[in-house]
């Protein structure tokens, strides 16, 4: 190798190697310190033995873990359907009517992403603050003479997770919307011109032309979903807690491992050990989710 | 990605500033007077309590001109994982406000805390209910600080104003919340939304039908379980309260519920001893009584839970413990003691303090003459899932009709069993 080559790779390692060292040191080194920690029993913050597979077996062995493991995937389940099928139709139906230009679109536009640029916990703690029995909503509810729908939105267990999601659809749609805009926007304009002279109606365009050519994006937004709707910690944490109240009904495999690995604050002692498993689980369905999804949309994009 | 890279920029920016004014602080250390004092850290979890510590700092100060003490008060929820962090990685402040039994062993176990006996001379006169909660494998890891009691606030102006008695059985009490709540008031103020405020209404409701100490004792020797009926109606009396508690109660937090007690929106507050001071700082014109739930007759006897709260303890890895077990003792002095009696309406366990100018804490301890262990947090904390953790949770269950109180005991008691060696035989 020359000097000059040496050199050149010097330079080029120069630039990679910041990014390098923090993608180590905050994602692979914790990562493979989860799966190494995962493997020992621990009293308490102390790593004692090597136990094997001693941890994953009491995970999935039976009660109580099985069972909040479970239930608390159920909810993650929940958590990608409705964001599916609420924020990403919404936010496609949004970005493709922004992208038409209607009246006043970019006043919609910069409102539709303005809650994405919020923090987290403040709208967590003002959401919980209109969904209080006496808040906001319930307020409207009897204002609109339908005092029978008001409910107690992050107390009773068949609404506490659904609501929680429907805020962070509120907070996050803005994004799928930007997303999608912008792939509509790419589409060709002679494409659709042609379409037009040819008589094609509104939801013929949209559904033969538009939607085969936004498939990329459409596969992002899914791959974001799913590992967005199995990471899900922060909305949970700021609304209901982290012990998945009321009765694991808002609990995540997210607020199970905080809670498992760290110990809750008001009811528990930490057990490491179990929490890394539930983390090690967490990294496998994230990254066999998302390839599958990756590869399996792959298929289906159009070139024109 | 891009707001990962900005955050671990923001970091190592933190990182770099804290390392050039650690820097100059070391510096400052070598070229600085001789008699410099010996700088400690303090850590509590009351950021509520800053101003109360700061004035205790600077009395301790005034006697002792050789030690600074620096305060950080963390937030509640996120105190157990800072200061466990920093512990772990072998820092961490040199004296801090440490929870008691499971949470204080936790920190124990993993070898972090300086057993206390040998710098602090008092704690042989310390009541061994108190001791029991910061001992571990006949070593004290803390010096007790606070006792808290369980039992039910109630509004005098309102008791007064539609003439009610403090109620000395059980169906009187339920009269009385019934006079309430036709009257247009809220009886109970108490939600469920946290687990935590369900275990508290136990800890409320639940000795006086369970039994006390006789359950108590014999739960945690394994002699009875908790599917024992005693326990079970304990539950069902916890349920009976639900007509008087506020409209979709399943919804309303602590913060709600301490509101509703404090505007004087309703007559009765089942909740902790710790809650005075808060009380009446906030509403000083809010007149208020306390007492204990009674049985079914008015001759069965009237129990609180009792539990040690808070201990006082010093880091093993400090490299300053002479200072550090300085502010310990003045912390558990009589006079740090009696000021948290007047100031904060706290029971001190420190002997010798005086609490004859405060009626309300002299309540509180006439009231603990029928007290026992508060059940999940003295016995059933030490390992996952504890037995408050399960109970939280079912008994959100019960209280929102999800659960009977026989599915929620047998919860209770297959999740213990899963560890405890007394509940497997």
């Amino acid at each position: 190798m020359t000097r000059k080559q040496l050199r050149k790779i010097g330079t080029i390692s120069l630039f990679v190697l910041p990014g390098l060292i923090i993608v180590l040191m905050f994602i692979v080194i914790p990562l493979f310190m989860s799966m190494y920690n995962s493997l020992f029993s621990w009293t308490q913050l102390i790593r004692n033995k090597f136990v094997g597979f001693e941890n994953f077996a009491k995970l999935f062995g039976g009660f109580p873990y099985r069972d909040m493991f479970f239930n608390a995937l159920k909810n993650n389940v929940t958590w990608f359907l409705m964001t599916v099928f609420i924020q990403n139709i919404l936010g496609l139906l949004f970005g493709y009517v922004l992208s038409r230009r209607i009246p006043g679109h970019a006043i919609f536009q910069r409102i539709f992403f303005l809650p994405v640029l919020f923090s987290i916990v403040a709208v967590g703690y003002l959401w919980g603050l209109y969904l209080r029995p006496n808040g906001l909503l319930n307020e409207i509810l009897n204002l609109i003479g339908k005092p029978e729908w008001r409910h107690a939105w992050l107390g009773e267990a068949k609404f506490a997770t659904p609501t929680i999601i429907m805020v962070n659809i509120w907070r996050w749609i803005g994004f799928p919307s930007l997303v999608f805009m912008a792939a509509v926007d790419n589409v060709s304009v002679e494409c659709l011109e042609s379409a037009y002279l040819d008589g094609a109606g509104e939801w013929k365009i949209f559904s033969k032309i538009v939607l085969p050519l936004i498939v990329p994006s459409i596969t992002i937004i899914t791959v974001l979903t799913i590992i967005g709707s199995l990471n899900v910690f922060e909305q949970v944490y700021t609304m209901a807690g982290l012990d998945g109240a009321p009765n694991y009904a808002t609990d995540t495999i997210g607020t199970l491992f905080y809670r498992t690995a760290f110990g809750s604050v008001d009811a528990g002692s930490p057990e490491i050990g179990i929490g890394s498993a539930i983390s090690v689980i967490i990294y496998i369905m994230t990254f066999v989710f998302s390839l599958i999804t990756v590869v399996s949309s792959r298929k289906r994009e159009v070139e024109v | 990605m891009k707001k990962r890279f900005l955050f671990v920029l923001a970091l190592l920016l933190v990182c770099s500033l804290a390392g050039v004014f650690a820097g100059g602080a070391s510096e400052q250390k070598t070229s600085g007077v001789a008699a410099r004092p010996t700088e400690i850290q303090f850590w509590t979890w009351r950021p509520e309590d800053v101003d109360f510590y700061n004035s205790v700092i600077a009395a301790f100060e005034k006697q002792n001109p050789d030690v600074k003490v620096v305060q950080n008060a963390i937030k509640n929820t996120e105190y157990n994982t800072v200061l466990a962090a920093s512990l772990s990685g072998g820092s961490g402040p040199d004296v801090f406000q440490a929870r008691a039994y499971g949470g204080l062993f936790s920190l124990s176990q993993s070898g972090f805390l300086e057993p206390v006996e040998k710098w602090v001379p008092s704690l042989k006169d310390f009541p061994s209910a108190a001791l029991a909660s910061a001992t571990d494998e006949g070593v004290v890891w803390g010096v007790p600080a606070v006792g808290q009691t369980m039992l039910v606030f109630y509004n005098t102006d309102m008791y007064k104003k539609y003439n009610l008695q403090v109620p000395q059985t059980w169906s009187e009490f339920l009269n009385n919340c019934q006079v309430l709540k036709n009257n247009g008031e809220l009886a109970i103020a108490n939600g469920t939304k946290e687990g935590w405020i369900v275990e508290t209404l136990l800890g409320v409701v639940g000795p006086t039908f369970y039994g006390g100490d006789d359950f108590y004792n014999a739960v945690v020797a394994g002699e009875t379980t908790f599917e024992d009926p005693r326990f079970i109606s304990a539950i069902e009396k916890m349920g009976e309260l639900k007509p008087y508690l506020p409209e979709m109660y399943t919804g309303v937090s602590y913060t709600d519920m301490q509101s509703n007690f404090i505007n004087e929106l309703a007559g009765h507050f089942l909740g902790g001893s710790y809650e005075a001071g808060y009380f009446e700082a906030q509403n000083p014109d809010l007149h208020f009584d306390i007492f204990a739930l009674p049985g079914i007759k008015a001759s069965d006897p009237k129990r609180v839970s009792v539990y040690a709260d808070m201990s006082w303890a010093i880091n093993a890895n400090s490299s300053k413990k002479e200072a550090a077990a300085k502010f310990v003792n003045y912390l558990s002095s009589v006079e740090v003691s009696n000021r948290m009696i007047s100031e904060m309406k706290m029971v001190s366990w420190t002997p010798g303090t005086d609490s004859s100018n405060t009626p309300f804490i002299q309540k509180v301890l006439s009231l603990q003459e029928e007290g026992t262990p508060y059940i999940f947090l003295a016995g059933f904390r030490f390992q996952q899932p504890t037995g408050s953790q399960l109970f939280q949770a079912a008994g959100q269950g019960y209280m929102s009709g999800q659960m009977s109180a026989k599915e929620v005991a047998a919860s209770v008691q297959k999740g213990i069993a899963t560890y405890y060696a007394p509940f497997q035989k």
